[in-house]
């Protein structure tokens, strides 16, 4: 699915990603944890192609294409999604309007036939629903005034509409109440599939409970410097960063 | 005097009712003393009067049967007056009044009708606030006389409409609308300017006069949707009695050089005004709002706001003045522009003017540029968005939310499409808008 190979990435002029290795293979839920200020929302953003956000060396691959030299919007295409750890405010553009031209982009890229407004209506329902959100969500600009923890719905609802391939969840976990941490993980695990994978970025060991990952990483410096199973998180919890050599 | 008008004028003096002729006397005579604006006189300065270089003349008295095709106006279904070039088209217009409005051409004005009209006319245009005034005044031939009874309240709104076809070069045309609202009375009038199709050069001088009576409520649109060679310079100046409403909702689609002044005068307490505005040039276009709002008695509100996308190599001026007089204790004024500069090249101008003379007033404003939100722009495209179609729809995001506050639902279906293809050289882009 996923293979990222010595990737070096500089934001604005200070190198943050520094030799980063990772395979995420088809239907696995990848975790990755690390101190504040690693480089976990960097790599996010590197791979979505964000603006200031420079490849030094190295290489990206989704489904065997190289990522990097996509335009952003046809990563989206491609199958990549990133919910992000602080989703955007954009005042004057309906929720509605933006998931109806997303989805009709996508869905025309991959070669589905385009959802009548009907259909569409029916799955927005639906994913508001999942994610217990409101339907007057659907109508208000996007993120707009929107508190935290549904702003972290909203993204989730964006990903169940897309069907990507690849997911890369930004700390969608902070910033939840404990009833919608239980939603969202949820939401993500009837997401999970053999042909979809899922990496989960967070702090906190209490969202591996709800989605058990396949693998777990330590993202210091930026690099990935430790990886293990599930049991890495639960060490992690207990002993903090400190004890792992490299980390920075 | 410019003698950019001089066929204009002298036509215009063999036409006019006899009892207009006064009026037009007047205006000759303050027009001769007028010495064109130039990017010296402050009002003016960064508008460039160029394009009046040429000279223009009067529209040809036969006005020829030019279909016009409805998308170019809101399809409304009260009283309607539509002229083409300057010229009146009966067989375009339905003129089926409802008890309580009078609505007819300063032509076919009754006796009674014409003293009105003599009293009323070019009493709300404060004396030096409208610089071509008197040029109106010389060459009035057609204006429309709009009065609602006291207590009336029309349903329907009423709509006149001036058209440029394209089929002249270098007209001049005089738009002149002189609306009288009794005590108590509500209405919703729509102005629409447009031009059916592009090609040939057009002069349009519009004065718009509202005078609104104790308790009256006026709705105005007026849809400035002329674009190409088209120069139009005027405004609106209305005069409020004590508690009554003014609404405005005001459109200009960029064309070579659109300067339009909007200058209300609160005289009654506890008249309130709203005035919203969209200015959208693009390619070299220009674009002028002035506003101004005196504010001369007590206990008077005021709210604009006002937003601009300029495009390309554009231009756009706003300037909102606000004057609150030494009696105007207790006024609310509020002032917001903001602009949005979709390209390197385009220019904006934005200056509040604000004169208090009263301690007791809560006045707000606020001016803003900005171009698109990168961030905004990068987040629509991780969700596949092409960059093209997310441009589009940020551009019209910046408005969304004055033209979703239009009351008038025919007004609103008829702009949203109209205005979401602006920013989209392929109309697909606008698709998710609609
Ligand atoms: N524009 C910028 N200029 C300089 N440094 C930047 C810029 N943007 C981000 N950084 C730095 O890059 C580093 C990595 O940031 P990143 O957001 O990837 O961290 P993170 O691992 O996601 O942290 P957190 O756990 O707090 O979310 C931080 O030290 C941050 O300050
Ligand atoms: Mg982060």
């Amino acid at each position: 699915m996923l293979k990222i190979d010595n990737l070096h990435a500089k934001v604005d002029d200070k190198d943050i990603l520094k030799g980063l290795n990772l395979t995420v293979a088809a239907g696995e839920v990848h975790a990755i944890m690390g101190p504040n200020g690693s480089g976990k929302s960097t790599l996010g953003h590197v791979l979505a192609g964000r603006p200031g956000y420079t490849v030094t060396a190295g290489s990206a691959r989704l489904l065997g294409q190289d990522l990097l030299e996509l335009d952003t919007e046809h990563r989206a295409h491609l199958g990549l999604f990133l919910a992000y750890q602080y989703p955007v405010e954009i005042p004057g553009v309906s929720n509605m309007e933006f998931l109806k031209a997303s989805v009709d982009a996508v869905r025309e890229h991959r070669g589905d036939p385009a959802l009548d407004s009907m259909s569409f209506m029916k799955k927005a329902r639906e994913a508001c629903k999942a994610v217990d959100l409101d339907l007057a969500f659907l109508k208000r600009g996007v993120n707009e005034g929107f508190s935290g923890g549904e702003k972290k719905r909203n993204e989730l609802m964006q990903m169940m509409l897309l069907e990507p391939k690849l997911c890369i969840m930004d700390e969608t976990d902070s910033g939840l109440d404990i009833d919608a941490l239980q939603v969202v993980a949820s939401g993500i695990n009837a997401m999970r599939s053999p042909d979809r994978s899922i990496i989960l970025v967070t702090h906190y060991q209490r969202l591996l409970t709800f989605i058990e990952p396949d693998h777990v990483h330590v993202l210091s410096g930026g690099r990935i410097v430790k990886s293990g199973d599930k049991s890495l998180a639960l060490e992690l919890e207990e002993r903090g960063y400190a004890w792992l050599e490299d980390v920075a | 005097m410019s003698d950019f008008m001089r066929e204009a004028l002298a036509a215009a003096a063999q036409r006019a009712p006899a009892w207009l002729e006064p009026v037009q006397a007047r205006g000759r005579n303050l027009w001769g003393k007028t010495t064109l604006p130039n990017r010296k006189t402050e009002a003016w300065k960064y508008t460039s009067l160029q394009a009046l270089q040429q000279p223009f003349s009067a529209p040809a008295p036969q006005a020829r049967g030019a279909a016009i095709s409805e998308a170019s106006l809101p399809q409304l279904d009260g009283p309607t007056l539509i002229f083409t070039d300057g010229q009146y088209r009966q067989d375009l217009s339905n003129t089926a009044v409802p008890s309580g409005l009078s609505l007819v051409r300063f032509g076919d004005a009754t006796a009674e009708q014409a003293a009105q009209i003599s009293a009323a006319l070019g009493t709300a245009v404060l004396p030096g606030r409208h610089v071509f005034s008197p040029l109106n005044d010389a060459t009035l031939v057609d204006g429309v006389f709009m009065a609602v009874a006291a207590d009336t309240q029309l349903e329907e709104p009423v709509h006149i409409a001036w058209l440029t076809t394209g089929q002249n070069e270098s007209t001049s045309i005089t738009q002149r609308l002189l609306v009288c609202m009794g005590p108590n009375s509500q209405a919703t009038l729509v102005e629409s300017f447009a031009n059916t199709a592009t090609g040939g050069t057009a002069f349009t001088n519009g004065l718009t006069e509202l005078l609104l009576d104790r308790g009256a409520h006026l709705s105005h649109y007026r849809l400035h949707l002329e674009q190409g060679d088209v120069v139009h310079i005027g405004g609106v100046h209305a005069r409020q009695g004590a508690d009554s409403q003014l609404h405005g909702f005001h459109l200009a689609l960029g064309s070579v050089l659109k300067r339009i002044d909007l200058v209300v005068d609160h005289q009654g307490s506890g008249a309130h005004c709203s005035m919203d505005g969209l200015y959208l040039p693009r390619g070299t276009e220009t674009v002028d709002y002035h506003t101004c709002m005196e504010h001369a008695v007590p206990h008077c509100t005021s709210r604009e706001r006002f937003r601009g996308i300029i495009a390309d190599e554009a231009t756009a001026i706003f300037n909102g003045r606000i004057h609150i007089h030494p009696e105007a204790q207790k006024t609310r004024a509020e002032l917001s522009n903001k602009n949005l500069l979709t390209s390197n090249k385009a220019e904006i101008n934005t200056k509040p003017e604000l004169e208090i003379y009263a301690d007791d007033v809560q006045c707000a404003h606020g001016a803003t540029v900005a171009q698109l939100d990168p961030l905004a722009l990068h987040y629509l495209r991780t969700r596949g968005v092409p960059r093209d179609e997310a441009e589009v729809m940020l551009s019209y995001g910046f408005i969304n939310e004055l033209v979703e506050e239009i009351g008038q639902p025919v007004i609103k279906a008829f702009l949203k499409p109209l205005l979401a293809k602006r920013f989209a050289h392929d109309a697909r882009l606008a698709r998710h808008i609609l």
